[in-house]
């Protein structure tokens, strides 16, 4: 059974359709890899799953429980969402770090808030903040990044920066992890560090839906590829069916330009 | 004779320092409501908030203290304010208020606006309140954000408290000055200059302290 179903959303930013119909469902531990030329809805659908933003129509469907739907109140109270969105993690283009907190606090920050509201927060209150530590060091080791735990954010490179980001996400271990063009911001020395780490998550089967201008980086560890042009998804099938055999005229143009890439 | 201006100035001094404190102590708070007012999406409130904050800023304080102290008593023939120098003092401190949290709530205003979107963002997308986005996200950086102009009007509050001598108020310039017709003599102004230099010295080595504080991240 696929762990991610997404029907018919669409949304609209006053007059303008931003996205049409969209659908999709996702396996577990397979890798989504989201194309297609800046503004073509990419980015709002990743926030629509994140419940950044509010499809207008539609269902998201995660494990068999509808998480949002839009004919549906109940699905999207406030408090309800607060739950619900954990099951999604998000790596921004931007990094979005906290820059009063380190690295490590930054991985953390959030699992300790949540602690607080265990029943048995106060008589264990040490060894639930100790273990959360521990889980955030380990986190940051896996990204090489052991030894920068105590830095603030303006020490780090962006590379680094986008790595603690990616720590801090998979800190709440959501089902799946989605990356919003997480290199874009970063200069051309800087990809490869991060596009390695999403690689390493990508052999150990994480469940992610990546939005990415890195076309080879995309053929290379997707399972599955989405082409969206103007808000409706053009194509989408296996990268080898999308990169080698598109058969849209539009898909054909758009990956015309990444020729020579 | 120098020290009888010494110490009228220090009284004067006082004074001042007492509406300098009362303005903070009112102004800050109240200029943090007009900010979220002025930051409203129910339309009215905003509408009414704009308007004040432009009158309060487009005229002199000079003028407002005027008004606010001698007003009252000419349109409704009875002088709310008391007699003597606490009822003069008492008028003062809100001509002070309204017009000091006026320029706070723009400052204020643009602490909040300044912080990223992007940082309430993934504070939402990790699944924290809003309250805890507020206190454990967005404050901090707010603070540092509005540091630096907030020193520049408290230091600014300083010389305008000399402005409380249009209602008779006797501030630092209206001690020294009085020598002047008196004595007639000019130093005890110069005199006062010097209090004000040490007074914002002070202010201005307290905010260095705070941004230094808040140096460790950006």
């Amino acid at each position: 059974m696929s762990i991610l179903d997404v029907q018919h959303i669409e949304k609209n930013f006053g007059a303008t359709k931003v996205l049409k119909d969209i659908n999709f469902s996702l396996d577990e531990g397979q890798v989504l890899a989201i194309i297609g030329s800046s503004g073509s809805g990419k980015t709002t659908l990743l926030r629509c799953l994140n419940f950044l933003e509010t499809p207008n129509t539609g269902r998201i469907v995660v494990r068999g429980e509808t998480l949002f739907d839009a004919a549906d109140p109940a699905t999207q109270q406030e408090k309800e969402i607060r739950r619900k969105r954990l099951h999604f993690g998000l790596v921004f283009q931007s990094f979005n770090l906290f820059p009063q907190y380190t690295a490590l606090e930054n991985v953390t920050l959030a699992e300790r808030l949540m602690a607080k509201e265990r029943p048995d927060f106060k008589a264990n209150k040490k060894k639930i903040l100790a273990a959360i530590d521990a889980e955030g060091m380990a986190l940051l080791e896996k990204m090489g990044l052991k030894e920068r735990a105590g830095h603030y954010p303006h020490q780090l490179s962006g590379g680094q920066q986008q790595r603690v980001a990616i720590a801090r996400a998979l800190a709440l271990h959501p089902d799946i992890l989605c990356f919003d063009e997480p290199t874009s911001a970063l200069d051309p020395e800087l990809t490869g560090e991060v596009l390695k780490v999403i690689r390493g998550l990508a052999e150990q089967h994480t469940t992610m839906i990546i939005v990415t201008h890195e076309m080879s980086f995309a053929r290379d560890v997707a399972d599955q590829v989405l082409f969206m042009d103007g808000g409706v998804v053009v194509e989408q099938g296996s990268p080898e069916a999308v990169f080698y055999h598109p058969q849209q005229e539009r898909t054909k143009q758009f990956l015309d330009k990444f020729n020579g890439d | 004779m120098f020290w009888t201006v010494t110490q009228s100035l220090i009284s004067g001094l006082g004074t001042a320092t007492q509406l300098f404190a009362l303005t903070l102590l009112f102004g800050l708070p109240l200029g943090l409501v007009i900010a979220f007012g002025s930051m409203s999406k129910w339309r009215p409130l905003k509408a009414v908030v704009d308007v004040i904050v432009w009158i309060i800023r487009g005229t002199p304080l000079m003028l407002q203290l005027i008004i606010i102290y001698y007003g009252p008593g000419l349109w409704l023939d009875s002088n709310i304010w008391g007699g003597g120098s606490s009822g003069r003092m008492t008028a003062c401190v809100i001509a002070f208020v309204i017009n000091y949290s006026c320029y706070f709530s723009v400052i204020y205003r643009g602490g909040i606006q300044g912080v990223p979107v992007g940082q309430r963002e993934a504070a939402e997308v990790l699944g924290f309140t809003k309250s805890q986005i507020f206190f454990k996200v967005t404050l901090l950086q707010m603070i540092k954000r509005i540091v630096p102009p907030m020193s520049n009007e408290i230091i600014t509050l300083v010389k305008d408290t000399s402005l409380a001598r249009i209602i008779a108020i006797t501030e630092l310039i209206k001690a020294g000055e009085s020598y002047m017709k008196s004595a007639g003599i000019i130093w005890p102004l110069f005199y006062t200059g010097l209090f004000y230099l040490v007074f914002v010295g002070i202010l201005t080595i307290v905010f260095n302290l705070i941004e230094r504080k808040l140096s460790y991240f950006r």
